[in-house]
């Protein structure tokens, strides 16, 4: 077991990756999906993986979730290896989809996590009601998923991703596949939701700027095979809204963001 | 917000009775015209025997009234029909509402068999993978032979066995509904989406929980689909398994004695009995169906 906090940072650590690569066996030999990736997550961080598909970025936060084994390198999620981290229930998962169950109420369909980790009935109500009143749907715990808008069904899913009170929340492009102005309400939303939890929030992306937007701290990954070109800090204030996207700061940083991702599609 | 789900409208009237009225009366005029062109023959045959005078129009009434005709004419049916199902109770032998009970009560028992054993097996081949490929041959192996040349031995091998009476009737009615049951719930179980089963492996959750919380509520759909086969299948597997026993009673036995006999007009009725009997049985599927989906909240 490795000390609970690294050693050059004030905050614990949440995630560290150390050598970190992925290959898959295919027919025409392996397909190395990540290779030399060295990265390391606070707690409380808020990061973005950006990179065009194929990057990888995804497979990193299943590799990171125990979704996916990682083939090459050590991955420790709060000093234990993804699995254990995953076994001891530190991870909500928000994939693209809302991947709602059709046939529960939005209600029963946060008492999915809950029922299969054995919570009592009162508690799974009261937590059902708490956490539909942090994602502003206090009001729809009787609907079905399909009575519900597809921003409202992925905030449903945020909320069952909270709802175990999980240390970090992993989300896969969650709002990819929402229109723009659903979007940045979301993004609105959902800064206020890290805000007030204090999860570490692991973030995959193809949106500069909601990259730019939302993360403390943004990956820029290249493709084939995956790796890692860049960590930019952000540092915006934490009570920012969606008009810092006018500022000369946002402006810089996506700058960089996007000629790194150029340099790294040129290579 | 979507709006609440439509009232559902039965759409029966309007468009669709007139053509659907049509097909019937093109079905019966093709059938009378039918009678008449097979049951000349002999008719001709009898009058040339006699040397009786005989007129087209006496051929066609008397082709409409035969005793024993080739294919009787829809209205002999169903006199023979009003006659073995409302002239008689129900408990002589010669009604057709006690035959076709007979043949129901082993139809039911081989269908619940059936349908138990193919979710059984249906689980069973998604949870453990050398199931998959060591049952799955002899599965599909199973339905290549005709029920026909089985159910004898299945009788005799039973038989032998000291199993007498209904349970063999249904094991050979199982036999037949288990197959659609098995493919239908093997692709039910495994139609949960890659993130719905990366969810539950987030969650830490059992194969036991998995499958009762999201592959069986899934496969309903796929269930019912593969119930409404089985159901009729069950039906042919009960008439089917009455004949090699030469049971004394169900419409399988009903349909070998008017065979005995040439009485067409008894063969069918009982045919006819047992295909309102099955496409009931179908019906009453279909409503359960509706039923549970509505319970479950799915979008109708």
């Amino acid at each position: 077991m490795r000390p609970a906090a690294c050693a050059e940072n004030r905050r614990p650590c949440a995630i560290r990756l150390d050598d970190v690569s992925v290959a898959f066996e295919t027919a025409d030999g392996p397909v190395h999906a990540l290779s030399d990736i060295e990265l390391q997550i606070d707690k409380g961080d808020f990061v973005a993986f950006i990179g065009p598909s194929g990057c990888g970025k995804t497979t990193l936060l299943r590799v990171i979730a125990d979704l996916e084994p990682c083939t090459g390198g050590t991955a420790l999620v709060n000093d234990q290896s993804p699995r254990e981290a995953r076994l001891s229930r530190c991870y909500g998962y928000v994939f693209q989809t809302p991947a709602l169950l059709p046939w529960r109420t939005v209600e029963k369909n946060i008492h999915l996590p809950l029922e299969v980790m054995g919570f009592s009935r009162q508690e799974r109500r009261r937590r059902a009601q708490h956490y539909l009143e942090l994602v502003n749907l206090g009001e729809f715990g009787k609907k079905f998923p399909w009575q519900l808008s597809g921003g409202m069904q992925q905030r449903v899913s945020i909320a069952r991703a909270l709802c175990f009170d999980p240390d970090m929340l992993l989300m896969d492009e969650p709002f990819g596949a929402l229109d723009e102005i659903t979007r940045d309400h979301l993004n609105e939303q959902l800064l206020q939701l890290w805000s007030k939890t204090r999860k570490t929030v692991v973030f995959v992306t193809h949106s500069i700027p909601e990259a730019v937007f939302l993360a403390t701290k943004i990956v820029v990954m290249s493709a084939r095979p995956g790796r890692i070109i860049d960590t930019i800090e952000c540092g915006f204030s934490e009570d920012r809204g969606l008009d810092i996207r006018d500022t000369p700061k946002f402006r810089e940083i996506a700058r960089r963001v996007r000629e790194e991702l150029h340099q790294g599609h040129a290579d | 917000m979507r709006t609440d789900r439509p009232v559902r409208r039965r759409k029966w009237g309007g468009t669709s009775a007139g053509p659907v009225a049509l097909l019937v009366a093109a079905l019966l005029v093709i059938w009378y015209a039918g009678a008449v062109y097979l049951n000349s023959p002999m008719l001709i045959d009898r009058y040339q025997k006699s040397a009786a005078n005989w007129s087209a129009a006496r051929l066609v009434t008397d082709s409409w009234s035969m005793e024993r005709p080739v294919l009787p004419a829809p209205h002999q049916i169903a006199r023979e029909l009003k006659r073995s199902i409302l002239e008689r109770s129900i408990t002589s032998r010669r009604s057709l509402v006690y035959h076709a009970g007979v043949t129901l009560s082993s139809a039911m028992s081989g269908f619940v068999i059936g349908a138990l054993l193919g979710i059984a097996l249906a689980i069973g081949i998604v949870h453990v993978a050398t199931l998959e490929r060591s049952l799955m041959p002899w599965i599909i192996a199973s339905q290549t032979i005709p029920i026909l040349a089985i159910a004898p031995m299945i009788i005799v091998v039973l038989g032998a066995v000291g199993v007498t009476g209904l349970l063999p009737k249904a094991v050979i009615s199982a036999y037949l509904c288990f197959f659609p049951v098995t493919v239908g719930m093997v692709k039910g179980l495994r139609s949960p989406s890659k993130n719905l089963l990366d969810l539950m492996r987030n969650y830490n959750a059992s194969d036991a929980q998995t499958l009762w919380k999201l592959r069986l509520p899934a496969s309903v759909p796929y269930l019912f689909a593969s119930l409404k086969i089985a159901v009729a299948l069950s039906l042919v597997g009960a008439i089917v398994a009455e004949l090699p026993a030469g049971a004394q009673a169900g419409l399988g036995a009903r349909l070998l004695s008017g065979s005995y006999y040439g009485q067409t007009n008894l063969i069918w009725a009982a045919l006819i009995t047992a295909s309102v009997v099955s496409a009931s049985l179908v019906a009453l599927v279909g409503r359960v169906e509706r039923g549970a989906t509505r319970r479950m909240g799915l979008q109708p």
